[in-house]
């Protein structure tokens, strides 16, 4: 059996307390989500809640600590709807959720912003255990925004990789980045050009870190051609949603092969049924045992999604279950 | 044709569109307050007292509709929390667990179906005969469906979803046939998580069918599905056994209109005329070429008037105007219906 690490994919539920305290105070309409130059009161809301989030985890014993995205207002879409060159348009749906968020129309320059850094900055001085950053991948917030200034899809591609590069560029030292890439899955690329661009926007992201870096699709499987495109990317694990779709994300495996590691979602994100740890062991060593071709260094164990879904109590319990099914493993080794 | 009861015996023009609203109003500030106090273990605030202060809500926004204008009203649903936990509270099975967001800072309590789901206390009878009694117009009841009290839960045990909303049709057919044994002829069926998985149209059909199977002719039956692409489940819709469909037009200013023209449409539409995430207060002329929209798919007679969606997130005095402009609105379109100064470009009804 492989080692596994414990963690998320980050955008975790904020403290009961700290969702009334932020819907009283900034209320709730569109024009009341975060603007990326919030102060004062709201700041040490937001402040709290992050430190709260990280402690939760160092709690639960997680092997990598998410800094927990509490400000992302706008999920994935956040480190565009907080940028200068992104006005904010209507209310969209997040993917098929019963979620929405505000659509970024991107009318200028994707310059370098930090707001991410800053976050990651924070999170890294609070924390005693390793920090894995998370952004969305490159795809997926292309996927998200509307492009009113790059042009052409390439250009925009490129424009978004490049703005989420120089924020990886700018992070303190992480262990991890997550790249989320729900999108590959949801509107997977079309056309030769389209899928040829994927593993190139990954690298341009991935190559500045030193850190490990995993690409997570989910709600899905990568069809088949994705897949292989995507393994041309210079990363050091790719993930596995077999909470959606084990049959189809093992086939992948299988066929293609993966990264030295993978990070395999085994606990559902989005309900509150708690898994136990030998239900996580159970599916890290069904994925193995099925992939025998493949030499796992490391399986990264985590939700098959976001974990903003879930009711605070359920979201730590199943980080407890995480936690406690890669402890079990230390153990055994 | 079910909508004829509905007309007002001293309507003026011969013309009747169906005003309405689509079901949740903003709740005055004190029954918040009310129900905050109620919530709070040390407070002297009893059931008794809370009852009553839902009571004096339920008739003050009754009236509300009626000074609007609105031909068929609701109470605003001032009983209601929310339109899947107020149901899930009273449904055996369920269990809560938390608030889980929805967008921005908007959160509700998410359930979670911890076993089989069985009926318990009554749902909306009591509410609907309060109404009722208070309204000197008709009143329509809002109902959440089956396959949204589903899809907007958290599902621990059922197999899957499909399975889990056929045991809630079951149970909403049971509420059903107990508000018309009450006297209900107006139902509207609200199902708007339809437009966050359009490929389960099947499934929301064959709940219908459940539902609606011994309801007799004469009770009105609407479905409202809102924020979603509607050319995903158009034409197929047609095919659901009620007789009005509720759509959300207006916030999308009528972009998604030509969807309902081919094939034609052969139900009652109600159509959005208002937005309901808007706190601007559209003019009685905007509002009358909204209406006029409505009728390039259905003529005079099988056109409903309202708003977008519940009106709930507004600030009240916005709602109300907005309602009385809907109505004053309608009234105006009718009268030029009358005198035939209004195109109707809607295809002739063929036979069917």
């Amino acid at each position: 059996m492989p080692e596994i690490v414990s963690t998320t994919p980050g955008l975790h539920p904020l403290p009961d307390w700290a969702k009334d305290d932020l819907e009283d105070r900034k209320g709730n309409q569109r024009e009341d989500l975060i603007s990326g130059d919030e102060s004062g009161e709201i700041t040490e809301i937001y402040a709290t809640a992050r430190e709260e989030l990280v402690e939760t985890q160092e709690l639960a014993g997680l092997d990598r600590v998410a800094e927990g995205q509490g400000r992302w207002d706008d999920m994935l879409a956040h480190p565009l709807t907080v940028h200068d060159s992104v006005e904010t348009g209507g209310i969209v749906r997040y993917y098929d959720n019963n979620n929405f968020y505000r659509d970024p129309v991107v009318t200028g320059e994707l310059t370098p912003d930090g707001d991410v850094a800053a976050e990651l900055d924070t999170a890294t001085a609070h924390a005693d255990s390793p920090v894995q950053a998370v952004l969305p991948g490159p795809y997926s917030l292309a996927d998200l925004a509307t492009d009113e200034h790059y042009g052409d899809e390439a250009a925009f591609l490129d424009g978004i990789a490049g703005f989420l590069a120089d924020e990886a560029g700018a992070f303190p030292d992480v262990e991890t980045l997550f790249l989320l890439e729900p999108s590959l899955v949801t509107s997977p690329p079309e056309t030769d050009d389209e899928h040829e661009r994927v593993p190139d926007a990954i690298d341009t992201v991935a190559d500045v870190l030193d850190a490990d870096v995993v690409v997570y699709p989910y709600w899905g499987a990568l069809a088949e051609k994705t897949y292989a495109h995507v393994m041309d990317a210079d990363i050091d694990a790719l993930g596995f949603d077999l909470v959606s779709a084990p049959d189809d994300n093992v086939y992948n495996a299988q066929e293609y092969g993966t990264p030295e590691d993978v990070a395999l979602g085994v606990v559902d994100g989005q309900n509150t049924r708690v898994e136990s740890p030998e239900t996580v062991r159970e599916r890290v060593e069904w994925f193995d045992g099925r992939t025998p071709q493949n030499d796992y260094g490391r399986v990264y164990a985590t939700t098959n999604t976001e974990t903003f879904y879930l009711p605070v109590n359920r979201f730590e319990e199943k980080i407890d279950t995480l936690a406690t099914a890669a402890q079990l493993t230390e153990v055994e080794a | 044709m079910t909508r004829e009861q509905f007309r007002p015996d001293d309507h003026d023009n011969d013309h009747f569109l169906l005003t309405t609203v689509v079901g949740s109003y903003p709740k005055p500030t004190w029954l918040h307050r009310a129900r905050d106090r109620h919530e709070n273990e040390d407070s002297s605030f009893d059931d008794g007292d809370f009852q009553e202060a839902k009571d004096d809500a339920s008739r003050l926004i009754t009236h509300e509709h009626e000074r609007a204008g609105i031909d068929v009203v609701v109470d605003g649903e001032m009983r209601r929390n929310e339109m899947v936990e107020y149901f899930a509270g009273r449904i055996d099975g369920y269990e809560f667990n938390g608030p889980v967001k929805v967008w921005g800072h908007n959160y509700f309590d998410k359930p979670s179906v911890v076993d089989e789901v069985a009926y318990d206390e009554e749902w909306l009878v009591s509410e609907y005969e309060f109404t009722a009694d208070a309204a000197t117009r008709p009143v329509k009841v809002p109902i959440t469906g089956p396959y949204t009290l589903a899809r907007w839960s958290f599902n621990e045990v059922y197999e899957d979803e499909e399975t889990l909303a056929y045991d809630l049709a079951d149970l909403v057919n049971e509420e059903i046939e107990a508000l018309v044994e009450a006297g209900a002829r107006y139902i509207q069926i609200d199902e708007p998580a339809l437009a966050t998985t359009p490929d389960d149209h099947a499934i929301v059909g064959e709940c219908l069918e459940r539902i609606t199977a011994d309801v007799p002719d004469d009770v009105r039956l609407g479905l409202h599905v809102c924020y979603g692409d509607y050319s995903r489940i158009y034409p197929e819709i047609l095919e659901f056994p009620v007789d009005e469909l509720d759509v959300e037009l207006c916030n999308g200013d009528y972009e998604q209109l030509d969807v309902f023209k081919q094939p034609p449409f052969t139900k009652d539409l109600a159509l959005g005329v208002v937005d309901a995430h808007d706190a601007e207060v559209e003019s009685v002329a905007e509002i009358k070429e909204n209406i006029e929209r409505g009728l390039e798919i259905v003529p005079p007679e099988r056109l409903t008037v309202s708003p977008d969606c519940g009106l709930k997130l507004l600030p009240r005095e916005v709602a109300y105007q907005k309602m009385a402009n809907l109505v004053t609105a309608a009234r105006e379109v009718e009268a030029e219906l009358d005198a035939g100064t209004v195109e109707i470009a809607a295809p002739q009804a063929t036979a069917d």
